[in-house]
């Protein structure tokens, strides 16, 4: 079983923003993840690396709780989320509410058939916002957030779609950012994207976690190595290793972690 | 030296063979092409005929239709004003209904319930429309009136409520396909804003599927204005210049079966108002299928 | 999040998922609304018909007196008539599919094919009636008979079973027919032997959803002109005197259920609307065990098959 992960001396344990325990998955019969336990660290980068289908995304999405949406998915176990210590996993708590305090984004950019303005303002109407100048504000320092406001401010009302691929999942991480999310999640985000387009959403990965804590699926163990302080290693639904991500590339503990960053395997 | 074998010539027989059988299905292909030709070609032809009697000026703008009097008059409007008011009325029905049941179905529903309405609607959309005309007539139209006392028995009311329960399978199956259709990235986008059923349903997934649902709706007008029976049944057959839907009418549809009901000599100038009505109805229908063709297929190349 | 911050955000959700529900009854309410109006039709029927069904109703002609009178005609004429129906569309619809599918080359022509196929799918079916009327009745001198009524109906029902056999076909992977052709098959024969058996139940549903709504269409059968009053059946081959021919019934006058029940119902007297309910009754039996047998052949169809 993984524990915390190791830090340096002289380095201070950041807070805990979430934490897994023994969390166990099940699509219908098949047991998809198996008895995880892992720390989120508040205002820090955790990536998930491991080979495709080594359950990292499904992992994701039970911390949104996107498994509710389709039937005969099954949680064991619990994810605590701080400061208030709420078992994002429990019966007694809305699927909504959670969505509404950790935003995600997607593997491929899904923006929705409006234009760039109603697509960032989405999840504010979505609550029930209406006064034009807070969702104006909003949506402003979202996209600024998201480093697009520059290139799309003087075409808001056009649709979403006619972005390009990285502009798109940009908008995307806007619309995920405009409701000030505690956590945010990013499902191999940049898949979709041209070299040029991962190096900015990497930068702006950088950059937001002054502001939120993230939590990223990769299939890429450089991206993990360049944007995340720590990093998980899962392979076959289990956690193999959780750790300082310099520590996970450099001195990996466990065997396995060894051989996959090594390139030996997957 | 040895004769070369011949397992690898071309057999002409086959070859020829084949072809026929091709030529043979492509024929019966072009019997499609046969069957609209014929109809334009026989609309067309009787409705020119006709048109030599009748000047198309009085045709559309006379404010009677009594062809079969002495005092003969060939205003459409009065036959288009009952397709339209019972087309209306039928709307009114099933499109509301129809996109709430689309709706329901689509993204409410648990799968059990799909499974069990889906086949149902069809069922209820396959009943003869001979059956709902008995139905407006003889139950609807006596129900009615116990709430309006003045109804009178013929009404396009209760024809027109009728032809929009029939119509909703057909607006709801349709508009459902078109949203089933909306890729299931969206959703999880909306839902993952912490959206709830309904504001993805109405925020997402109807904007979205919404060329595919105005086909669904097009075509239901282009159902209800090509519909016969329900009409011919419990509408009565008067032609009445009327947009009342109380009141009973005629319209292009009934007009055709009263007319067909009795024995006009072929070739006569009352033979002929049928094919005139006809191709009426059929330019009518013609431009809705081809807006709802259009659309669908537009929505199609979305995704 | 603080607490407070937490009450209120679960107090949006709330009122929120309310509305939810909400629609989730209307929804229901929606499907309800068509239930009951399937019950109220069915049991309106029932109710008033089930008094006049017996043997006597099935083999006695239409009669004056509402007591005496039956639907023999009408059901004998159905029956002849959709025989027709199926003997010419059957044949047409499944070659104009299959050629579509698997001879079709992709241009212009084949486009208007397409496009005709969905357009006539959507024309009204009193124009049929018309075509019939100007087509088989005057122009080719069918008469007002079976004949003409089958083969209108036949046209109807083309697209439908021209889209169900092209949607059955395409299920069919492309390696059946790669293996065929690489086993030096010809066309026809990777057609004969393989795509039409293997998609025979997909256009055997398309047909039996075709015919059930052939036999309940009145508005073209009207328009062609058959009989309100038909007190005979039409001459069964061999048989009289003159012995008639082997296919004189199809151009005998006839008439079917749809007719014979729009006959009914347009008397005042209650008890010809008794007549008109039985006959409908049977008529909705009759339509919804077609359309039944086509929607449980398809769900079988669904579950069985494997590539």
């Amino acid at each position: 079983m993984i524990a915390h992960a190791e830090h340096d001396v002289a380095e201070v344990v950041p807070p805990l923003k979430a934490e897994a325990r023994n969390l166990s998955f099940h699509y219908g019969s098949f047991q998809a993840l198996k008895n995880i336990n892992m720390p989120v660290y508040e205002r820090k980068v955790t990536s998930l690396i491991g080979p495709s289908g080594c359950g990292k995304s499904t992992y994701l999405r039970c911390f949104n709780r996107m498994h509710d949406l389709y039937p005969g998915n099954r949680y064991d176990g619990t994810i605590e989320f701080h400061p208030d210590r709420t078992d994002l996993l429990s019966k007694a708590v809305d699927p909504i509410e959670v969505r509404m305090r950790i935003s995600m984004v997607f593997q491929k950019p899904n923006p929705f058939p409006k234009s760039i303005y109603e697509n960032v303002a989405y999840g504010l109407r979505v609550r029930g916002e209406s006064a034009r100048s807070v969702i104006d504000d909003k949506v402003e320092a979202a996209l600024k957030g998201a480093a697009l406001w520059g290139e799309v401010k003087d075409r808001l009302k056009e649709l979403g779609a006619n972005l390009s691929g990285g502009q798109q999942q940009r908008l995307c991480i806007a619309r995920a950012l405009a409701t000030d999310p505690e956590l945010l999640l990013f499902d191999e985000p940049t898949s979709a994207l041209d070299p040029i387009a991962t190096a900015n959403i990497e930068e702006l990965i950088s950059e937001l976690k002054e502001r939120v804590t993230i939590l990223i699926v990769t299939h890429n163990m450089q991206q993990a190595a360049r944007i995340s302080d720590y990093t998980a290693y899962m392979y076959l639904g289990e956690m193999i290793e959780f750790g300082v991500t310099d520590q996970i590339f450099i001195k990996p503990r466990r065997k396995e972690t060894e051989d996959y960053i090594t390139g030996r395997f997957g | 030296m040895s004769v070369p074998s011949d397992r690898l010539k071309k057999d002409h027989t086959r070859h020829i063979k084949e072809r026929v059988i091709e030529a043979v299905l492509l024929l019966a292909a072009c019997v499609s092409v046969f069957t609209t030709t014929a109809i334009v070609y026989i609309l067309v032809k009787e409705s020119w005929v006709f048109f030599q009697h009748v000047p198309l000026t009085d045709f559309l703008f006379d404010t009677q239709w009594t062809p079969l009097f002495d005092d003969a008059h060939y205003g459409i409007m009065v036959l288009l004003s009952g397709t339209i008011t019972s087309s209306a009325v039928a709307l009114l029905v099933a499109i509301p209904l129809g996109t709430v049941i689309a709706i329901y179905l689509s993204e409410f529903a648990p799968f059990s319930v799909r499974e069990i309405a889906k086949p149902f609607l069809e069922l209820l959309g396959g009943i003869p429309t001979i059956i709902y005309g008995y139905f407006a007539l003889l139950f609807l139209t006596p129900l009615l009136q116990k709430i309006f006392p003045s109804l009178p028995g013929f009404n396009l009311l209760s024809a027109g409520i009728v032809m929009g329960i029939m119509i909703i399978p057909y607006v709801a199956s349709l508009s459902e396909d078109a949203m089933r259709a909306v890729p299931m990235a969206l959703r999880e986008g909306s839902y993952a804003m912490g959206a709830t059923r309904l504001q993805t349903s109405l925020r997402v997934v109807v904007p979205s599927a919404v060329s595919g649902i105005a086909a669904a709706y097009i075509l239901g007008v282009s159902r209800a204005v090509g519909e016969t029976m329900i009409l011919a049944v419990a509408a009565g057959m008067q032609p009445n210049l009327t947009f009342n839907p109380t009141e009973p009418g005629a319209t292009v549809t009934s007009f055709i079966v009263q007319v067909a009901l009795g024995d006009l000599p072929h070739g006569s100038i009352g033979y002929q108002t049928i094919f005139a009505a006809g191709l009426t109805l059929m330019l009518l229908t013609l431009a809705f299928n081809l807006v709802g063709y259009y659309m669908r297929k537009k929505y199609r190349e979305v995704y | 999040m603080n607490q407070q911050e937490l009450q209120s955000l679960r107090a949006l959700i709330a009122s929120h998922k309310r509305w939810d529900f909400l629609f989730g009854v209307l929804g229901v309410l929606a499907l309800m609304l068509g239930v009951m109006t399937f019950v109220a039709l069915f049991a309106d029927m029932t109710i008033n018909g089930i008094g006049r069904i017996n043997i006597d109703f099935l083999t006695s002609f239409p009669s004056r007196r509402a007591a005496n009178a039956g639907i023999l005609s009408a059901w004998v004429g159905s029956v002849l008539v959709m025989l027709v129906t199926a003997c010419a569309a059957v044949p047409l619809g499944v070659a104009a599919g299959v050629y579509l599918e698997e001879y079709a080359p992709k241009n212009w022509f084949t486009d208007i094919i397409e496009i005709n196929v969905t357009n006539l799918a959507g024309v009204p079916s009193i124009i049929y009636g018309l075509l019939a009327l100007g087509l088989f009745v005057y122009t080719f001198g069918l008469g007002q008979s079976i004949l003409t009524a089958g083969l209108t109906l036949a046209l109807l029902i083309l697209p439908v079973v021209i889209v169900a056999t092209r949607e059955a076909i395409r299920a069919i992977p492309q390696i059946i027919r790669e293996g065929a052709y690489a086993c030096g098959a010809t066309t026809w024969q990777v057609v004969s032997d393989h795509i039409v058996p293997y998609s025979s139940a997909g256009i055997l549903t398309g047909v039996i959803i075709g015919m059930a709504r052939a036999i309940g269409e009145t508005a073209p059968i009207i328009t062609v002109g058959a009989l309100t009053f038909i007190a005979f059946l039409p001459p069964a081959p061999f048989t009289g005197d003159p012995s008639a021919g082997l296919f004189d019934w199809l151009f005998a006058p006839f008439t079917v259920m749809p007719i014979q029940m729009f006959n009914w119902t347009s008397r005042p007297e209650r008890a010809f609307l008794d007549n008109a309910a039985a006959a409908g009754f049977i008529l909705v039996l009759m339509t919804l065990t077609m359309n039944g047998l086509a929607i449980w052949l398809r769900y079988r169809l669904r579950k069985n098959i494997k590539w």
